[in-house]
């Protein structure tokens, strides 16, 4: 392990700051042949709601330029199964992050008291999934639910409790101080942006749910953007991702204000991706002569407001 | 079956094209690992590097020639991905995921091999695999199934043709000739890849007269690996991702 990469991150010892983005990486077990999933700082697991969802109907996917669009639609096996099936086999091996997704203030409670049990490192809510008609959205872009939502899982966990914002509203910094004050630990951003393609022959938008969340490069800037803003509106870590595909996104998104990232889109391009990312940062680091990555954080942002960090 | 074997990435240079047919391609890359570990029925994810591309393609295996290395695929342009892969030339490279997936069952004594359109790509590699045991129904349009029929000439057992406007073989669909092959011919299997729609008319007609039959599915993905469920589809045991629980599936699990 490279000890200028390790960081404690909410409590939780990482071996790197390179985290794995909800929904992207599956429960770790399926990169085991690409991936030493010691080295990355968790696996942020996909979004798992109370009973098993069977998703979207239609196509799921698609490419688009520079980025691709999903409606996945939250496909899962549901928390009980989760709990007795998965997380056994994946605990001992890396930093396992829960994403929960909730139909209702209390559901997220529920979840994060399931799921406050040893082998789970923290809980992620994701409130901003754009492909659930439930309500998912409405929690991601009002501060007043997305806060109820964070008292919830706080009330019924001791788990360190992370807010995954979402890009799709008008001032993420807005979002991000009303959960901070809510309490929650730690935020991350930023789920994917809503967005849509037609087939022209066929006449008739391409992806089953007609909208999708985008992710890939191409939201890069937005989400760095969002990053460098959020980080000088609250106090609390900041986990970056959205886009992240190399080294220097990697770079920048922690220059900018995050504590740690995740990689989400890349890991389909290139499902070594991560460790790619792990030795480029190691090697900046000893290029820049500096003893840990961590003095990168927030270094391009003047008003960043953890400048005490290091 | 479920997939065990340990997948590669590997670059792999182009050793050479070959246009088969109006907008049919045969590539064949240089890539030993993956040449020596491909089995019937396995697909590739090929990571296109000449463009700007964040998802790679699925394209199943036509041939594996372990002894030179060489990995074959027969593909149809369908858009920006196969455009692409259309102009590669000798010496550029390409990224390979794999061998994904389970493969076709190998087990058969007198298997009927049912395909297609590019569904006959993988069904190639099969027949080849089961050393002349099988014998093949292909239907589709009409200059494809001449070159078709040269390929499987001399791996396939016997070869019958149907065509949508006759000019080859039987005119009308694989439908047409199959239940009267299948009272026949004594076979143990039909194993069968091509559009949805086909798949289903052919295991429909199989299981009418008992024989098991398997289907290659295709749907879009992302990972390859079984994690984003792009390819997750409703089976009669529940939900299975096509890229690793499949893309090979007894016909009665998913179309039931
Ligand atoms: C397991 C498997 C094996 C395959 N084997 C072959 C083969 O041997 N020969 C062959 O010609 N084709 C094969 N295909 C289909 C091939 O993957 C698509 O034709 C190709 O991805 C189209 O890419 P494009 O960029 O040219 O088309 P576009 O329509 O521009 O692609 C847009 C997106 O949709 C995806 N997509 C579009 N059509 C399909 C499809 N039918 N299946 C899966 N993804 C699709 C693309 O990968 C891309 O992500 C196979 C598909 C699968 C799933
Ligand atoms: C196929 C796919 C599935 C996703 N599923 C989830 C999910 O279940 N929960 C969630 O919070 N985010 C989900 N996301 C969003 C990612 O975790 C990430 O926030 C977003 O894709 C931006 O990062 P990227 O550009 O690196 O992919 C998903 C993204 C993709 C591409």
């Amino acid at each position: 392990m490279d000890s200028t990469l390790e960081t404690t991150f909410l409590g939780i010892k990482m071996a790197s700051p390179v985290l794995t983005a909800s929904g992207t990486f599956g429960f770790g077990e399926e990169f085991r042949d690409f991936v030493d999933l010691s080295r990355l700082g968790g696996i942020m697991v996909k979004g798992t709601t109370r009973q098993p969802r069977r998703g979207n109907d239609g196509v799921r996917i698609t490419e688009t330029p520079m980025g691709m669009l999903n409606c996945i639609g939250l496909e899962n096996p549901g928390v009980e199964y989760f709990l007795s099936d998965i997380l056994p086999r994946i605990k001992d091996e890396m930093n396992v992050i829960v994403n929960i997704s909730g139909s209702s203030v209390e559901e997220y409670g529920e979840l994060a008291a399931m799921l406050d049990v040893p082998g789970v490192a923290a809980i992620e809510l994701n409130v901003s999934c754009p492909n659930v008609k439930e309500g998912g959205i409405v929690f991601g872009t009002d501060p007043a639910a997305a806060s109820a939502v964070v008292h919830a899982a706080k009330a019924n966990t001791k788990k360190p409790v992370i807010l995954k914002l979402s890009p799709n509203v008008t001032d993420i910094c807005l979002m991000a101080r009303a959960v901070e004050e809510a309490g929650a630990d730690a935020v991350s951003l930023i789920n994917t942006l809503i967005g849509m393609e037609i087939d022209i022959e066929r006449r008739r938008p391409v992806l089953g749910n007609v909208t999708g969340g985008l992710s890939g490069p191409a939201v890069k800037p937005v989400a760095l953007r969002m990053v460098y803003q959020v980080a000088r509106a609250v106090k609390i870590p900041i986990i970056g991702m959205g886009g992240i595909a190399s080294t220097e996104d990697a770079l920048e998104f922690l220059l900018a204000g995050a504590e740690v990232v995740a990689v989400g889109t890349a890991n389909f391009t290139d499902p070594e991706v991560t460790m790619k990312i792990c030795d480029g940062i190691a090697a900046y680091v000893r290029r820049q002569k500096l003893r840990s990555y961590r003095e990168l954080i927030g270094k391009a942002n003047d008003g960043f407001l953890r400048g005490d960090l290091v | 079956m479920p997939d065990s074997t340990q997948k590669l990435l590997e670059d792999a240079k182009v050793k050479g094209q070959q246009r088969l047919a109006e907008g049919v391609y045969y590539l064949a890359v240089h890539a030993p690992k993956i040449a020596a570990a491909a089995r019937p029925g396995q697909f590739v994810d090929i990571r296109i590097l000449t463009g700007a591309f964040i998802l790679r393609r699925p394209v199943g295996v036509v041939a594996a020639d372990r002894e030179n290395g060489i990995v074959a695929f027969i593909y149809r342009v369908i858009g920006r991905g196969t455009r692409a892969m259309a102009k590669l030339k000798a010496g550029d490279t390409v990224n390979l995921l794999g061998p994904l997936g389970n493969g076709f069952s190998m087990e058969h004594k007198h298997p009927l091999i049912v395909g297609g359109g590019m569904g006959l790509s993988p069904l190639f590699f099969y027949a080849a695999g089961m050393k002349g045991k099988a014998d093949v129904l292909m239907g589709g349009r009409s200059e494809e199934e001449v070159f078709w029929r040269s390929l499987f000439a001399g791996i396939a057992k016997n070869i019958h043709i149907t065509t949508d406007d006759g000019s080859v073989g039987t005119k009308g669909f694989v439908t047409e000739l199959l239940p009267k092959l299948l009272s026949e011919g004594s076979y143990d299997a039909v194993v069968v890849c091509g559009p949805d729609p086909m798949m289903k008319a052919v295991a429909a007609i199989a299981k009418e007269k008992g024989t098991p039959c398997q289907v290659s599915l295709e749907r879009r993905m992302g990972c390859g690996l079984g994690a984003c469920l792009s390819c997750s589809i409703d089976t009669a045991h529940g939900r299975r991702k096509v890229c690793k629980d499949g893309p090979v599936f007894p016909a009665e699990e998913v179309f039931f």
